[in-house]
C-alpha cells in the first residue's frame, strides 16, 4: 500500500464511520421524524443540509470542468443553480412550510382538490428523482474504483450499504444530520486545493479574489484572466471570458430553465418542511445559498486555473516553436495515471513525439497549424470530469489533500442520493399508499412502509447504477425539464393565484410536460431509443430548431406553456370551491404554522 | 384578521417581491447576459465586469436579496400582527 492509499482509506473510512455514528444517534421514531425530521431543525443547520443535499457529484466533480472548457458560457450553470434559491425563498418555501404537510404532491393534491393532480405530481417527482439518483450512484462507483482500487460494482455496493443504514434508520432526521457532516467534508475538500492553487498562480489565497488577480509566474503585470484569454486564443480556442454557449438567447433561456427547475425540484423543497417556523424557512433558504455560494464562487477559479495549468503543462514554449510542445516521454506522473483510466488520451498524429493540444475545429487556425507541421489535436480525450479530481495532483499538493478530495466527492454523491431517495420513498409511502390506496393505515405501519419503500428505492437506484441505461447522460434534461415545466408552475400558481382551479392546473402540468418531453425526445430519440431522433427531416426541424434553444434549456419554454394553458383553462371552467380559496388565504399568512404540525 | 388587512398584507408582500425579483433579473439576465459585452470593457481588478457579474457578482446579489427579503418580511409580519 502506498502512502496515498493509506491516507485515502483512513480519510474515507473515518468519514463513513462518522455518518453511521450520526445515523444511530438520530433514529426516527415517528412518521414526522421520518419525513420532515420532526420539523425541529435549526434554520442554519437546515441551510447546511440543503447545501449538501443540493450539491451533487455533478456540482462537486463536473461543474469546474465544464467551466474550464466552456469559459463564460458555463455561467448559465453558476447563475441557474444559485438564482433558483431566490425563487424558492421568495415564491415557494415560506408558503409551503406554512401549509405544514410532508410532501410536494400532497400540497398539489390538496390545493387542487384532486387525486389526479397528486398522482401527476408523484410521477414527475419519481421520474425526476430517479434520473438524478443514477448519476450519484455512478459517481460513487467511479470514485471508489479510481481511488480505492476496488471494482466499480464493489464501490457501488459499499455506497448503497452506507446510504441504506442511515436513510432507512433515520429517515429525514438521520439524513439531515449526516448531510451537515457531509457538507463540512465536501466544502473542505473543495476549497483547500483551490486555495493552494490560487496562491501558486496569483499569490492571493482567496480563489474568488485570485481569479481577478495578476498572473504571478510571469512578470506579474498580466491579469490571470488576460493570460488565460491569450493562451487559449493562441491555440485557436475561443476566448475564455467571452465564449457564449449557443447564443445569447440560448444562454438566457438555459439560465431561466435551471433556475425554475432548481426551485421546482422536490428533494430540495421538502428540506424547507423541516424547520419550525415560516420565518425559519425564509432565512434557511438564505443560509442554504451561503453554503452553496462558498463552492459556487470558488468553482470559476478552479475551472480557469485548471485550464491554465493544463495548457501550461503541454504548451511549454511559444506556439509553433519547434520545442514549444511537451515531449510525450516527459509527461508528468498525473498524466500517466489518468491515461490508464482512459479519461485522458493522446495520439501522435504528426509523429513528432510531442503533444499538440489546440482547437482543430477552428477553420481560421487550420492554416497556422499546418505551417507548424501539426496534423490535428493530439489530446483526443480530455474528460471534463477529471479536472477537480486531478487538480491537487496537477498542482503537486500533498497526499492528504488528494485523500480529502476523494472523501469530498463521495460526500457530495452520498448526501444528494440520500435526499433523493427520501423524496422518492415519501412519495410512495405517504402520497400513493396513505394518500390514495390505504387512507386508514396506522402511523406505525406507514413508518414501516416508508422504510420498506426506501429499501426498494435504494435497490432500484443501485440496479440502475450497475446497469446505467445508455440514455443516462441525456436524462439530466428530463429532471430539470420536468421540475421546471410541471412542478414549479403548479406550486407557484397554487399560492399566487387564488382562482386557479383543478382543471387549469392539471391541463397546465400535462401540456408543460408534453411540450418539454417532445422537444427532448425529438433531439435525443423517443424514450431515448437510438435512431428515433429527428424522425421527420422534411419539417425542417433540425438541431435546436426552436430559436436555437438546446433541449437542456427547454424547461422554461415548457413552463411558459404550462402557465398559458392553465390560465386559459381556468378562465373557462368553474373557480375553486370556497374552502380551497380559504386554504390559499391561510397559506399566505405566517401565523399558525406550528398548529398544523400535528398530522 | 379583517379581509381588508389581509389584502393589505398580501399587497405589501407582492410589492416587495416585485422589487426584489426585478433586481434578481437585472443582476443575472441583464448584467450577466444581455449587457455583458459593453460591461466587459470596464474592469473590476482583473475581471471584465460583465464576466464578473455572470460568475461571481450575481451570486453575491442573490444572497443579499434573500436576506433582505427575510428581514423585510419579518418586519411586515410584525406590523400586520401575523408573526408566529
Amino acid at each position: 500500500m502506498t502512502n496515498l492509499d493509506i491516507w485515502t482509506y483512513s480519510v474515507v473510512g473515518f468519514t463513513f464511520a462518522l455518518y453511521i455514528g450520526i445515523a444511530i444517534w438520530a433514529r426516527a421514531g415517528t412518521t414526522g421524524e421520518f419525513y420532515v425530521a420532526g420539523k425541529g431543525v435549526h434554520p442554519v443547520a437546515n441551510g447546511m443540509a440543503t447545501a449538501a443535499d443540493w450539491m451533487s457529484a455533478a456540482s462537486f466533480i463536473s461543474m469546474a470542468g465544464l467551466i474550464a472548457f466552456e469559459g463564460y458560457g458555463a455561467s448559465v450553470f453558476l447563475m441557474g443553480w444559485t438564482g433558483g434559491y431566490v425563487l424558492l425563498a421568495l415564491l415557494l418555501a415560506p408558503y409551503l412550510r406554512k401549509f405544514g404537510k410532508f410532501t410536494v404532491p400532497e400540497f398539489i393534491g390538496d390545493r387542487y382538490y384532486s387525486q389526479t393532480a397528486r398522482i401527476v405530481a408523484v410521477i414527475c417527482l419519481i421520474l425526476a428523482s430517479i434520473t438524478y439518483v443514477i448519476g450519484q450512484m455512478k459517481g460513487i462507483g467511479v470514485a471508489f474504483s479510481r481511488f480505492l482500487e476496488t471494482s466499480y460494482e464493489m464501490g457501488l455496493y459499499i455506497g448503497m450499504g452506507i446510504v441504506a443504514i442511515y436513510a432507512v434508520l433515520g429517515g429525514m432526521k438521520g439524513i439531515t444530520y449526516t448531510q451537515i457532516a457531509q457538507y463540512v467534508v465536501l466544502i473542505m475538500a473543495y476549497t483547500i486545493p483551490a486555495i493552494f492553487i490560487s496562491l501558486a498562480l496569483t499569490g492571493i489565497p482567496l480563489p474568488q479574489i485570485g481569479l481577478g488577480g495578476n498572473y504571478a509566474p510571469g512578470d506579474g503585470t498580466m491579469t490571470l484572466l488576460g493570460k488565460l484569454d491569450q493562451v487559449v486564443t493562441d491555440l485557436g480556442f475561443r476566448e475564455y471570458t467571452t465564449a457564449v454557449m449557443g447564443s445569447t438567447l440560448n444562454m438566457f433561456v438555459y439560465t431561466l430553465s435551471l433556475m425554475i427547475g432548481t426551485a421546482g425540484l422536490p428533494h430540495v423543497i421538502i428540506r424547507f418542511f423541516t424547520v419550525p417556523k415560516v420565518k425559519d424557512a425564509r432565512y434557511s433558504a438564505g443560509w442554504a445559498l451561503v453554503f452553496i455560494a462558498l463552492l459556487y464562487t470558488t468553482a470559476p477559479a478552479v475551472g480557469a486555473m485548471a485550464r491554465l495549468n493544463l495548457i501550461d503543462t503541454i504548451q511549454i514554449g511559444p506556439v509553433g516553436a519547434e520545442d514549444g510542445n511537451l515531449l510525450y516521454e516527459e509527461r508528468p506522473e498525473w498524466f500517466k495515471k489518468w491515461e490508464t483510466t482512459g479519461l485522458l488520451q493522446w495520439e501522435d498524429k504528426n509523429e513528432d513525439g510531442r503533444i499538440q493540444y489546440y482547437d482543430d475545429t477552428n477553420p481560421e487556425f487550420a492554416e497556422k497549424a499546418q505551417s507548424f507541421g501539426w496534423e490535428g489535436n493530439e489530446m483526443v480525450t480530455v474528460d471534463r470530469d477529471i479536472m477537480v479530481l486531478a487538480n491537487p495532483e496537477i498542482a503537486g499538493l500533498p497526499n492528504w489533500v488528494i485523500a480529502l478530495v476523494v472523501a469530498g466527492g463521495l460526500a457530495a454523491a452520498l448526501s444528494t442520493a440520500a435526499g433523493l431517495l427520501l423524496a422518492i420513498s415519501s412519495a410512495i409511502s405517504h402520497d400513493l399508499l396513505k394518500g390514495v390506496f390505504l387512507p386508514g393505515i396506522s402511523e406505525k405501519n406507514e413508518l414501516r412502509a416508508g422504510r420498506i419503500s426506501m429499501i426498494f428505492a435504494i435497490i432500484l437506484a443501485g440496479y440502475l447504477g450497475l446497469n446505467p441505461p445508455g440514455f443516462a447522460a441525456g436524462t439530466v434534461a428530463i429532471a430539470f425539464g420536468l421540475a421546471a415545466s410541471s412542478i414549479f408552475p403548479a406550486l407557484m400558481m397554487g399560492i399566487f393565484m387564488k382562482k386557479m382551479n383543478n382543471a387549469g392546473a392539471i391541463a397546465g402540468m400535462l401540456s408543460g410536460i408534453t411540450v418539454t418531453l417532445l422537444y427532448v425526445f425529438q433531439h435525443k430519440g423517443i424514450f431515448f431509443v437510438p435512431g428515433t431522433d429527428f424522425l421527420m427531416p422534411e419539417l425542417g426541424m433540425g438541431e435546436d430548431w426552436f430559436f436555437g434553444i438546446s433541449p437542456n434549456a427547454f424547461g422554461a419554454v415548457g413552463a411558459l406553456v404550462n402557465f398559458v394553458v392553465a390560465f386559459i383553462v381556468a378562465a373557462v371552467t368553474a373557480p375553486p370551491p370556497d374552502h380551497i380559496q380559504h386554504l390559499v388565504e391561510d397559506v399566505r399568512v405566517p401565523r399558525g404554522a406550528g398548529e398544523t404540525t400535528g398530522h | 384578521m379583517t379581509p381588508e388587512k389581509r389584502a393589505a398584507y398580501w399587497k405589501a408582500n407582492v410589492r416587495l417581491l416585485v422589487i426584489l425579483l426585478f433586481i434578481w433579473f437585472i443582476v443575472s439576465y441583464g448584467l450577466g447576459i444581455l449587457l455583458v459585452e459593453p460591461l466587459n470593457t470596464i474592469h473590476l481588478g482583473g475581471y471584465p465586469l460583465g464576466f464578473w457579474f455572470a460568475q461571481q457578482g450575481s451570486i453575491y446579489a442573490f444572497l443579499v436579496l434573500i436576506f433582505v427579503y427575510a428581514g423585510a418580511m419579518n418586519r411586515l409580519d410584525k406590523k400586520f400582527d401575523v408573526d408566529e
